[in-house]
């Protein structure tokens, strides 16, 4: 074993991405759901990176900067919708925030 | 013998998916954010074994510095404690672990199939990802996403201010 084949590192991606789609769904927190959602940003990253490595292009380097800006821009708006969220209901649970549902 | 490759790929990854595990089991937010740097920092190295040298930098800098220094202080300026489990919304655990299995299990599937195990990647295989190459394919190719990121920001600082404001009535 001398080489890490590149079907390991997408896998891993995939891994990751699963895990925060898992996060997303069960979890009811909104600040964790919120966490969710930048772990499977991340998972996707790396696909970018391996796929940057695998065609020798700097091009996926590029898309993963473009999603780390667009992730750090959700997250001030995101925290700032909590924020805003909490201080009108005091509650961060996702169940008690359905006023859309019904 | 195996290679320093290996045993990197193999130590960060486990270190990426036991954190990853414990962002979804932990109960407390602060946990789950503490996790999620591990996450980070660990995909950092990856991106490193990659030759991304530059996006391995912004990583720590951008994700586990800024974004998760962000999310521990709302956590506690909002001071969120252990979540309470309401026990609705069971459709989505009943119907996400048969799905979410069956997503990993298609997805590493093809994978597999697509790459053969002789596509491999070796540390200094691709040197392109240095700030030069990052910077130049920035300024020439991608100039104009560049510059609407540039907008997008300067709106999202607009959202957060705006939303994050005392009420003035």
């Amino acid at each position: 074993m001398t080489a890490v084949p590149i079907s390991w590192y997408l896998t891993l991606s995939a891994v990751l991405f699963v895990l925060g789609v898992a996060g997303f769904l069960f979890r009811r927190n909104i600040i964790t759901v919120f966490m969710s959602i930048e772990l499977m940003l991340n998972a996707v990253n790396l696909s970018f990176v391996t796929f940057a490595y695998h065609n020798k292009d700097v091009s996926g380097h590029l898309f993963t900067f473009f999603v780390m800006v667009v992730a750090a821009a959700e997250a001030a708006v995101g925290l700032a919708i909590i924020l805003t969220v909490y201080k009108n209901r005091s509650t961060l649970n996702i169940d008690e925030v359905n006023s859309m549902k019904n | 013998m195996i290679s320093p490759d290996v045993i990197l790929f193999v130590a960060f990854a486990l270190i990426a998916v036991v954190s990853a595990i414990n962002v979804v089991v932990q109960t407390h937010p602060i946990s789950s954010a503490l996790s999620l740097v591990g996450v980070m920092g660990s995909l950092a190295i990856l991106y490193l074994l990659l030759g991304a040298e530059f996006i391995a930098a912004a990583q720590v800098i951008v994700y586990a510095g800024a974004v998760m220094v962000l999310f521990v202080f709302v956590i506690m300026l909002l001071n969120a404690g252990t979540e309470v489990r309401t026990g609705r919304s069971f459709m989505a655990q009943l119907l996400g672990v048969p799905l979410l299995v069956a997503l990993l299990g298609l997805v590493a599937y093809f994978v597999q199939r697509i790459y053969s195990p002789r596509e491999t990647v070796h540390f200094g295989g691709f040197t392109g990802g240095s700030a030069q190459d990052i910077g130049h394919a920035l300024f020439t190719t991608y100039l104009l996403p560049f510059e609407v990121t540039s907008v997008l920001i300067l709106i999202a600082i607009l959202g957060a201010v705006v939303l994050a404001r005392k009420e003035m009535d």
